[in-house]
């Protein structure tokens, strides 16, 4: 069990938060004018990299708030959590 | 005729305090102090069990937590029995009662020992090979197999004992209370960490604190003299807490530790009352210093499983630690040094020793001169190939090694025993280490894995760090805790030591016999009774990974997770298939390290707190009136109200009927309710729900679908508008918070620029629902001032309004499709409100109503309940629903994928009405529906959903899904049952009021 350090309320237990897949998606701002293809490369496809993976998380049991989280899959270690809006540090 | 085989008195065992003990029946003596293992030693007592599949007579083989043979049954047939304990570690108290497992009728007598005779044809994966044909025989093969297999027996009464978990916050948690743990510990709380040391045994000092060796000594102080001053030093440091009897279960990631804290398990069952027994520790440490020693190694030759066959270690423990001397005439067998220790120890002590064998040739050390100094003869370059002696060892046969240590040469030379300790070297334990995520690097000079790389701020020290001798462990832990700790000095700069241990070893891991491997029995997985010969079969099957070789002959698997023999195994792998070990790897050392108790894992979750429940305000007049309950998510919901003498059906019918001939009365508060507030609502309903929302006038209702981005069903519920930017939305009782989350995602993620507000309600409010053709007579006499006209309130409308001074929202909304209001108010007025409503509905005979009524009602309807009629495959129009997804609106949650090419296939599983040719015939939910029972194989169209015989429409009714099922109407299909075929005819799903005259009447 991790410690995820919650933007807004600082260091906490894993078993507070709920993942919620992959960051950096956007909701498509017309999703009529898009082909069957480029709304199910919306819909469905996520990256499962092994290693350096940007996250979204949220604080469900604490200020119910979201964010981004840069999560190394491979060992579990946080390298960075930004509020949700905010740039992406760099790789 | 009971010998003494105590020898000289131990400080540790106090023999002024005399215990007496049942094993198997007999009534037996030990001393405080004593282990049961230890005590039944010193009672001459080496049997205590069968092994697994064979039915072996085994020993007591070690002396602490890693015992794959001495585990026993404690307490048979009461409330606190318990199976798989290891008598090496059970302390003994006056009353303990142990049985031997695995036996039947008795461990002297076992029946299952004719295994032993048949092992040539029950090699590796027998059950897999034997037991597959014929198929549906497996029922009858698995009786009989777990009938004479098993570890124990589980309890069957309640477990009387109380358990807890604690959270522990520590900066440095040292795990393991050796040499080495006891120097970190003194040197983390010293410099200012708040320190927790934990260790496994109910004393501190490791295998140190009972070592009398002159070979060993520390400034000059014999090493258990000086160690024991440490103690006594640290037991009077602050910051310091000490934990015995704790061990640890699990290393997980950013050091979060699980350990067992044993309270209660040394003291008389009478002295246990209202104490904790077990107390699970949930310790978050910021580092973690593992001390967690080493496990000596058997070695792998024919039939070295007997009892009287023991580590050498465990001889020497029970000698200088319990004063038990396991055997009048022992032979010990080795491949390195520390064997000399336990001679010499013993030779000390009095007790005879008639050999040593050493699989090394030509060796020499101070330890060895000294032992041939007195007289004992050291076999060099020897193996032992063979051993006898059913119930215990009484002889070994021992041959010459090649050269090459590859096969036996010379003659046999026999020698007398009855007690064989062995010693292969030493294993780190890396367990905790590897669980942590950590990974090892082998060591080729003496063949074992070590410590490599850390995932977390944790580091390794003494011989579970691959340091075996005194003088390493005291060089290196002074300069490794400075690094660690991040401090100048420890009280540990040049300690003088004196070790005399020579590092040379000798390492074959299968040892050559004279007979050919066939005919061997050379146990590597003790407990489990897997062989050497079972892995080379596994190998020569095509078996390469050792994870597979592992689960096929289940080396490893048994309750000690193969503490003994996986290095064995590994190597006999290693050498057979001829691949390096370090490239080979380990199995996976899960946890947790020692077996844990149930209560331990639940603590005090148990009984009512085992899984938390929800009432509503108005639970207490449920139960009070006799309500069944029925889980809906964690709320408890009244089911229905059976009178005198009425079973389920019973009593739904009669509810059913009342709600529609006159009045009926719901406790729909679970319901979820989200308070919706902000310049942008209407805005956010009408990208959330699948119709418009933006043209809802204020003081009015209206139902809406909420859909998955991927155009699936996901909630439903009436959301009505309380002012101009002001929304009380309603969702299913199970998904409430499903809801609440999915709408704060939005709002948070893709919309941030909405002025939106959302608060949880559930609990603030209590809801009541009247229905029938009576409600409104009845709701009016509460509220006498509200003009209750359709007119004025209209079905789908609200009112703000008092009930004598109490505010509350009444919504005219119907689930049943009859007339009917749902009045809110705060929770705490809700048993009141319904005790009201109960009063003035009593000449209508009113009559309550539960969950299984309202499902019944609304299916007469044909009103979805979403999670019962759909799963997640069901869209809007799939339900014949398509009246409320706008085709004006340009975007809500979903709408794309209402178009794609799957969703708009015209054979999709869609919702219809089911009517059964005989109208008294009620389908089962979840049946499947078929067109065609002759085809071969036979179609599956769909599935019934929801049925129930309808006392209004006096039928059968029930709605189901089926492929293309829109375009069937009138059409005949078919219900499998397991004995007869049921034929049904594909109808509207709205069974009853198709025009909604009742809603307005």
């Amino acid at each position: 069990m991790f410690i995820i350090n919650c933007p807004y309320c600082g260091e906490r237990e894993q078993s507070e938060f709920k993942a919620g897949g992959e960051a950096h998606i956007v909701r498509p701002k017309q999703p009529t004018e898009l082909s069957d293809d480029e709304w199910a490369e919306y819909l469905f496809m996520r990256k499962n990299i092994k290693g350096i993976q940007f996250e979204r998380w949220v604080h469900t049991h604490g200020c119910r708030k979201w964010f981004n989280m840069v999560r190394d899959t491979s060992n579990d270690e946080i390298k960075a959590v930004y509020k949700m809006g905010e740039k992406p540090p760099a790789k | 005729m009971i010998k003494n085989l105590r020898v000289k008195t131990s400080k540790f065992i106090d023999e002024t305090y005399k215990i007496s003990f049942k094993f198997n029946g007999t009534t037996y003596y030990g001393y405080k102090g004593d282990t049961l293992a230890s005590a039944l030693l010193a009672n001459d007592i080496h049997l205590v069990g069968r092994s697994f599949k064979y039915h072996r007579p085994r020993g007591i083989m070690t002396a602490g937590s890693e015992e794959p043979n001495a585990i026993v049954q404690l307490h048979s047939n009461t409330s606190r029995t318990e199976p798989n304990v290891r008598a090496t570690e059970i302390e003994i108290y006056e009353g303990l009662e142990a049985l031997s497992q695995n036996c039947w009728p008795s461990v002297k007598f076992d029946i299952g020992g004719i295994n032993n005779f048949l092992s040539p044809i029950l090699p590796a994966g027998f059950y897999y090979k034997t037991f597959m044909w014929p198929a549906n025989f497996w029922e009858k093969y698995e009786y009989f197999i777990r009938k004479s297999a098993g570890l124990g027996k589980s309890p069957t009464e309640s477990d009387p004992d109380v358990y807890e978990h604690k959270y522990i916050h520590c900066d440095v948690l040292v795990i393991g209370a050796g040499i080495s743990g006891i120097m970190a510990a003194k040197t983390a709380a010293k410099n200012g960490f708040k320190t927790l040391l934990v260790d496994e045994k109910p004393y501190l000092g490791g295998s140190t604190i009972y070592q009398n060796s002159e070979h060993f000594k520390i400034n000059n102080q014999i090493s258990s003299s000086w160690l024991e001053k440490e103690i006594n030093e640290i037991k009077k440091i602050n910051n310091l807490e000490i934990k015995t009897r704790t061990s640890v279960a699990a290393f997980h990631g950013y050091n979060f530790l699980l350990a067992r804290e044993n309270l209660t398990d040394h003291l008389p069952l009478e002295n246990r009352d209202n104490k904790t027994r077990h107390r699970l520790l949930k310790i978050r440490a910021k580092k973690v210093i593992n001390a967690t020693g080493s496990l000596e190694r058997p070695l792998i030759f024919d039939n070295n499983d007997r009892p009287g066959i023991m580590l050498s270690s465990a001889i020497e423990k029970y000698a200088n630690l319990f004063g038990v001397v396991c055997g009048e005439k022992n032979v010990l067998f080795t491949n390195n040094d520390s064997v000399y220790e336990t001679a010499i120890c013993l030779y000390q002590k009095g007790i005879n020793i008639e050999a040593i064998i050493d699989n090394r040739e030509n060796v020499d050390s101070k330890l060895i001169k000294e032992t041939e100094k007195n007289n004992i003869k050291v076999y060099k370059g020897y193996t032992v190939v063979n051993t006898s002696g059913y119930k215990r060892i009484n002889k070994i046969s021992i041959m010459q090694l090649s050269k090459d240590g590859q096969k036996v040469v010379g003659s046999k030379i026999v020698i007398a025993c009855d007690c064989l300790g062995i010693s292969g070297g030493w294993t780190p334990a890396v367990h905790l280490f590897t669980q942590s995520g950590g990974k090892l690097k082998f060591r080729d000079e003496d063949q074992v894995f070590i410590p490599n790389i850390y995932p977390s701020n944790q580091i390794s020290l003494g011989s579970c760090n691959g340091d075996f001798t005194l003088d390493e462990i005291l060089t290196n832990i002074p300069k490794a805790l400075k690094d660690f700790l991040d401090i100048n000095k420890t009280d540990y700069e040049n300690l003088e030591v004196q070790s005399s241990f020579n590092k040379s070893k000798r390492n074959i891991w299968l040892l050559p016999s004279d007979k050919v491997i066939g005919r061997t029995k050379s146990f590597v997985d003790y407990q489990n009774d897997a062989t050497a010969k079972d892995i080379k079969l596994a190998l020569r099957e095509g078996f390469r990974s050792i994870e597979h070789v592992k689960r096929y002959t289940t080396t490893g698997m048994g309750t000690d997770q193969g503490k003994l023999g996986n290095m064995h195994a590994l190597g006999i792998i290693s050498e057979t298939a001829g691949s390096k070990m370090g490239e080979l790897g380990t199995t996976t050392f899960r946890p947790p390290y020692t077996p844990l108790t149930f209560g331990t894992i639940v603590g005090r979750n148990v009984g009512e707190y085992f899984d938390i429940f929800r009432k509503t305000p108005i639970h207490e007049w449920h139960v009070q009136n006799k309500a069944e309950f029925e889980n809906v998510g964690q709320w408890k919901r009244a089911w229905y109200y059976p009178k005198e003498g009425e079973n389920m059906y019973d009593a739904v019918q009669r509810e059913s009927k009342a709600a529609r001939d006159s009045a009926g009365i719901l406790d729909a508060s679970t319901l979820g309710k989200i308070d919706i507030q902000g310049t942008d609502a209407s805005e956010f309903l009408n990208r959330v729900y699948t119709n418009a929302w933006n043209k809802l006038a204020i003081g009015k209702c209206r139902y809406g679908l909420m859909l998955n981005e991927d155009g699936m069903v996901y909630d439903d519920g009436v959301t009505t508008r309380l002012g101009e930017n002001h929304y009380i939305m309603t969702t299913t009782t199970g998904g409430a918070a499903t809801v609440l989350g999915k709408l704060e995602d939005y709002l948070q993620t893709e919309w941030p620029e909405l002025d939106v507000y959302l608060t949880s309600v559930t609990d603030h409010y209590a809801t009541v629902s009247v229905c029938g053709p009576n409600s409104k007579k009845i709701v009016s006499q509460l509220i006498p001032d509200l003009d209750f006209s359709d007119e004025n309130f209209p079905h789908m409308s609200f009112k703000n309004t008092k009930i004598g001074k109490i505010k509350c929202r009444v919504m005219r909304i119907s689930f049943t499709g009859e007339h009917s209001y749902e009045i809110n108010v705060q929770a705490n007025y809700g048993k009141s409100l319904w005790e009201k409503c109960m009063e003035a509905g009593k000449e209508f005979n009113i009559t309550p109503y539960g969950t299984e009524t309202m499902h019944l009602l609304r299916a007469e309807k044909g009103f979805i309940i979403v999670g019962q009629d759909t799963d997640a495959t069901m869209t809007p129009i799939d339900l014949q629903m398509d009246w409320i997804v706008s085709k004006k609106k340009y975007d809500f949650i979903g709408k794309r994928s209402l178009y794609r090419s799957d969703t708009i296939r015209e054979d999709r599983k869609q919702l219809v009405g089911l009517l059964t040719e005989n109208p008294n015939e009620v389908l089962e939910e979840g049946a499947q529906i078929v067109a065609d029972i002759n085809k071969s194989p036979i179609e599956m169209l769909g599935h019934v959903t929801s049925s129930y015989y309808s006392p209004n429409l006096k039928k059968s009714i029930a709605l189901g899904v089926v492929r293309g099922g829109k375009n069937m109407m009138g059409q005949k299909l078919i219900i499998p049952m397991e004995n007869k075929q049921i034929n049904v005819t594909v109808a509207d799903p709205v069974f009853l009021d198709k025009e909604n005259k009742r809603l307005n009447a």
